[in-house]
């Protein structure tokens, strides 16, 4: 199964429980249900690889309960010393579960991702760690968060679709070649997942999502993202890289209606 | 409809148009004395001809019935203008139904002064009085992306038959309007961004008070549904409006507006500066919830429900600026 189709299948899995009653039926054994749900998945992602506890490798950081379900702010950090290739975080419950996939380049640091995300109702998240050594670490929060799916939006989908493309690129500080640096990524996006109806038509904004960015410094890979439903309208990705000689950050960004804007961010060097 | 509607906001004391409250009609505004400060769930006159009921400053549940703005109406020589509507079909109906004790004259006018539910689900219990909804030129559009969802949300809480429909505007005001009940004048003004995208407000020029709805919040916290920095402006705009009394959409009926209208701009302001310092620095999100404006804590009523997400929603706006 090629990857996009077995996100397909996981996207179709979770929505397919949710038309069961999944929810509601599951309050008997809520904890029993969540971890059964949660191997489904991982196993249309990772077929029959062992996953293993990630404690000490991989931390995700997540509010116990979200202030704004439309935008709950998630950290994933990995441990010094711990080569890993790529990272994905899957928000169990939601429609998409996959909300990011990242495979990171030799130009990355990956010790650091933050993300803004949407979450539709109470859930495990987890985050998964592919090591280059081929093992999969993993780590979970429970998030009480509800509606961040459905939620209407406060603008029209014409207002909303302003400025789309547009992107920022904030650094913190210089960027010394060699010495990781952290940077934001912002994309002006509205990201419409598809369920946020027009209560007078009764029709559904139609889905159009980030589904790739592409980071590049100079002619090193920071990292190629695989993104879904859930990321947050303007996206903000907070990411740490190691700087290449000269280079030039170059992001490449594709939504799910054929959109395609690129941009690229001169370093600012130590003036010294 | 013949029996007494419950008081939404005082379950389950039963509402009563006492002769006491009518007599503080009688006062004039300015020379209202500090003791008859409405209780919660009376309807009070606050100036001649000006009738309001306190919200509870709580969120919607099944007991309150939503009833938690300050809901009113004005009386004019020969017709009434329901300055808000009530949060819930029942709000609605027990405001009418206080209408009717008050007076025999019809109700012209219903004001539907922005988006928020605790505002607009009233408004279906004045149907039969076949009135003018009025709203800003962007609350229809506002109400067809989150009307259902808002009335779902509430009918989880209340039940179908209490949360009633979601009624839109039949005539809608795009900068100003008036509004002649018979000698007696109210002006509308439409807003732009500021609590949320089509805030209404109001000025009886009869008594000289403004009621700027949800653009002026009393004791409540406020909630950033629209723009923060336009918020700012758009207190201004109110404060230079002539008015020294209004009617907030939330909190005591009657405040003095320099000083209520100062203490939110104080809020706002420091909500402001702390997310744009917390920007600057290339902080995150989560940082600016846990830091910026935790001095205003105090302050506030729901500040633990409503303030962190204030501060994602400025984060939001400011980020890209």
């Amino acid at each position: 199964m090629t990857k996009a189709s077995r996100l397909i299948t996981v996207a179709a899995l979770s929505l397919g429980l949710a038309l069961l009653g999944f929810g509601a039926a599951a309050r008997a054994d809520e904890q029993a249900e969540r971890l059964a749900h949660w191997q489904d998945i991982a196993t249309l992602l990772f077929g029959d690889h062992p996953l293993q506890k990630g404690d000490g490798v991989i931390a995700l950081d997540a509010p116990v309960r979200a202030d704004d379900a439309a935008l709950v702010p998630m950290t994933i950090s990995i441990a010094p010393g711990n080569s890993i290739k790529g990272l994905y975080l899957v928000i169990d419950e939601n429609p998409a579960p996959v909300a990011t996939h990242f495979v990171f380049g030799p130009a990355a640091d990956p010790s650091e991702i933050k993300l803004r995300v949407r979450v539709n109702a109470y859930t495990n998240v987890h985050a998964v760690a592919e090591m280059q050594d081929g093992r999969l670490l993993e780590t979970v929060r429970f998030v009480k968060a509800s509606g961040g799916c459905s939620a209407p939006m406060s603008m029209s989908e014409e207002d909303a679709k302003k400025g789309m493309g547009e992107m920022r690129l904030k650094l913190a500080g210089d960027a010394t070649p060699g010495k990781p640096a952290d940077a934001m990524l912002m994309v002006r996006h509205p990201n419409f997942n598809g369920m946020q109806m027009n209560q007078v038509s009764r029709l559904y904004t139609p889905a159009r999502y980030i589904q790739t960015v592409t980071v590049t410094d100079g002619a090193a890979k920071v990292f190629d993202l695989e993104a879904d439903i859930s990321l947050a309208a303007n996206p903000v990705i907070g990411f740490r890289f190691i700087p290449q000689p000269g280079g030039t950050l170059k992001v490449a960004v594709t939504d799910s209606d054929k959109g395609h804007w690129e941009k690229s961010f001169p370093l600012p060097v130590p003036s010294n | 409809m013949t029996a007494a509607v419950p008081n939404p906001a005082t379950q389950p004391r039963r509402y009563t148009l006492s002769r006491r409250h009518a007599l503080i009609g009688g006062a004039c505004l300015c020379c209202l004395p500090a003791g008859a400060r409405a209780t919660d769930g009376e309807i009070v006159e606050v100036a001649p001809g000006v009738f309001m009921r306190r919200g509870v400053d709580e969120d919607a549940t099944a007991a309150n019935l939503d009833a938690i703005a300050n809901i009113g109406f004005i009386v004019g020589r020969d017709s009434v203008l329901v300055t808000e509507s009530g949060g819930s079909l029942a709000d609605g109906q027990w405001l009418r139904q206080a209408i009717k004790a008050a007076t025999d004259k019809p109700i012209r006018y219903v004001v539907l002064t922005h988006v928020h539910p605790d505002h607009f689900f009233g408004a279906g219990a004045f149907t039969p009085d076949d009135p003018v909804f009025i709203g800003h030129a962007k609350l229809k559009a506002a109400l067809e992306l989150r009307g259902d969802f808002y009335r779902q949300r509430l009918v989880d809480i209340l039940g179908a038959e209490r949360t009633g429909p979601v009624v839109l505007p039949t005539r809608v005001i795009e900068d100003t309007g008036e509004i002649d009940l018979g000698d007696r004048v109210v002006t509308l003004k439409a807003h732009g961004p500021a609590h949320t995208l089509c805030d209404l407000s109001m000025i009886d020029r009869a008594s000289g008070l403004l009621l700027p709805s949800d653009l002026l919040f009393v004791k409540r916290v406020p909630s950033i549904d629209g723009s923060l920095l336009g918020w700012l402006k758009e207190l201004s705009a109110l404060k230079a409006m002539g008015a020294a009394k209004a009617v907030p959409g939330h909190g005591p009926l009657v405040v003095d507006l320099a000083a209520a209208a100062g203490d939110l701009e104080r809020y706002l302001t420091a909500l402001r500066d702390g997310v744009r310092a917390e920007i600057a620095a290339n902080g995150s999100i989560e940082n600016a919830v846990k830091t910026v404006g935790q001095a205003e804590r105090g302050h506030w009523l729901l500040f633990e429900d409503y303030h962190a997400r204030n501060v994602i929603a400025a984060y939001k706006e400011l980020e890209w600026e």
